[in-house]
């Protein structure tokens, strides 16, 4: 499947069962940088849902699963999947979909035709949680 | 085989639709005591204020309603269709009043006037069950607020039942996620420091998923409203609520 190449600020990219295998425009993600962007409370806002192995970081969200683990559980791959638009796997997912700007309904102005996360977020995001073992 | 699917659907549906709970039971056992009291309880100033409001001037509310009093279980029939057919919420119905018996300037929305008036007529309705009519010339409305809290918007693509139905109990951050049938509104919210209405609170769930974010008192809202009420039928009215 080939998505997003209509969307200016999305990039392009293949799915290949539950994964995408290839990094985003084929960036190197950064796992230090992809730490702050998970908790950065106001963009990513992945905390609001999950929690992390951080005992400094407090009211953790339980709505999704915990991520402690998350890179065992999963390939790099298939985290990219879930980060990038996890409805391409579960079309009812709760989970926002991080690098798309289709589709959506009465978005507010200023969001409108961006992604929460860019192509090189996605990818550091991605380096990040393959360290969670 | 297929029967049991069958039965198996049948009970989740049911499950669904008695998954709505009471606002008060989401609520920390600290913040569920301060709202069973009114003498720690801020909201109360506008309940005050509001009954001071209701006795004042010539053509007071009380010169054609007599004692607030006489409005104990009104709001939980609102919202409701008037009489020339617009869809009118509590806020809005006084607002009408105002206007068409006294001869006034509405208060305006989120006005401390119209907050104290609607706080101090919902709180007569405290304790009793939500029960507000959708049939007839409410059905078309409901049917708007309906489909409203089912789509997903925003940005971050949630619909309000994804987080109030399906995650209702688990933790978004430091809230709980409740029901979200807005029985406690008009409610005093810690963040706000200040009493504030439901569609004040709607606006900050549509801001929550980046969605655009609503006029007070539009038809939206008022459709998304009558719905919630439709939802917390049998609930327990909680106005003036306390919320984090
Ligand atoms: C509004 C809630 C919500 C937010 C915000 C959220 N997630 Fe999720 N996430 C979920 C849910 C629910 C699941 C479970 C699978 C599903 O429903 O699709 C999930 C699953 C995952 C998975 C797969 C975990 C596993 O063990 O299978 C990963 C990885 C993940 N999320 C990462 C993230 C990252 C990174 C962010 C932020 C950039 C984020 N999530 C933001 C709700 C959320
Ligand atoms: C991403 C999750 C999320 C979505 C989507 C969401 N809300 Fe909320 N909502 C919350 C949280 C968290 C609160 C504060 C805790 C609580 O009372 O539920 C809240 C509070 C409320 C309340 C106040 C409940 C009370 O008793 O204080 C109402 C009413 C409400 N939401 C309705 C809605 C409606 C209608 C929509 C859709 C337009 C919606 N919400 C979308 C998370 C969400």
């Amino acid at each position: 499947m080939l998505a997003g190449a209509a969307a200016a600020q999305t990039m392009p990219f293949v799915v290949q069962g539950d994964a995408i295998e290839a990094p985003l425009a084929g960036l190197l993600g950064d796992a230090a940088r992809g730490g702050a962007v998970v908790r950065n409370r106001e963009s990513a806002n992945c905390l609001i849902c999950h929690s992390i192995p951080d005992a400094r970081e407090r009211f953790m969200g339980d709505v999704g699963p915990p991520l402690e683990g998350v890179g065992s559980r999963l390939s790099q791959g298939q985290i990219r999947l879930r980060v990038v638009d996890p409805t391409l796997l579960h079309p009812a997912s709760v989970m926002p979909a991080y690098h798309r700007v289709e589709g959506f309904t009465r978005v507010d102005p200023r969001f409108r035709g961006r992604p929460v996360l860019t192509a090189q977020e996605v990818e550091d995001v991605v380096a990040y949680l393959a360290t969670l073992r | 085989m297929k029967r049991a699917a069958a039965a198996l659907l049948c009970c989740m549906g049911l499950a669904q639709a008695d998954g709505v709970r009471p606002a008060r039971d989401f609520l920390s056992p600290e913040l569920r005591a301060q709202q069973d009291d009114p003498s720690r309880h801020p909201g109360w100033l506008w309940v005050d204020e509001g009954e001071a409001l209701w006795r004042a001037g010539e053509r007071s509310c009380q010169s054609c309603h007599g004692d607030v009093a006489a409005m104990a279980g009104v709001a939980a029939r609102y919202p409701a269709v008037a009489a020339d057919g617009a869809l009118l919420n509590l806020e809005l119905r006084i607002e009408r009043c105002r206007e068409e018996q006294q001869g006034a300037p509405r208060f305006g929305y989120e006005s401390q006037a119209l907050l104290s008036l609607t706080a101090a007529i919902a709180q007569r309705s405290r304790g009793l069950a939500m029960s507000v009519p959708v049939d007839g010339a409410a059905a078309p409305f409901l049917e708007r607020g309906r489909e409203f809290y089912a789509t997903r918007q925003g940005q971050l693509n949630l619909s309000c039942g994804q987080c109030h139905d399906e995650n209702a109990g688990r933790r978004l951050r430091g809230d709980v996620i409740s029901s979200g049938i807005g029985t406690g509104y008009p409610a005093y919210r810690l963040e706000w420091n200040t009493l504030g209405s439901l569609h004040r609170r709607l606006r900050a769930c549509s801001l929550g998923v980046r969605a655009e974010q609503l006029p007070l008192g539009g038809a939206d809202y008022l459709a998304l409203e009558l719905y919630l009420a439709h939802r917390a039928r049998g609930m327990p009215m909680e106005a003036p609520g306390i919320r984090r």
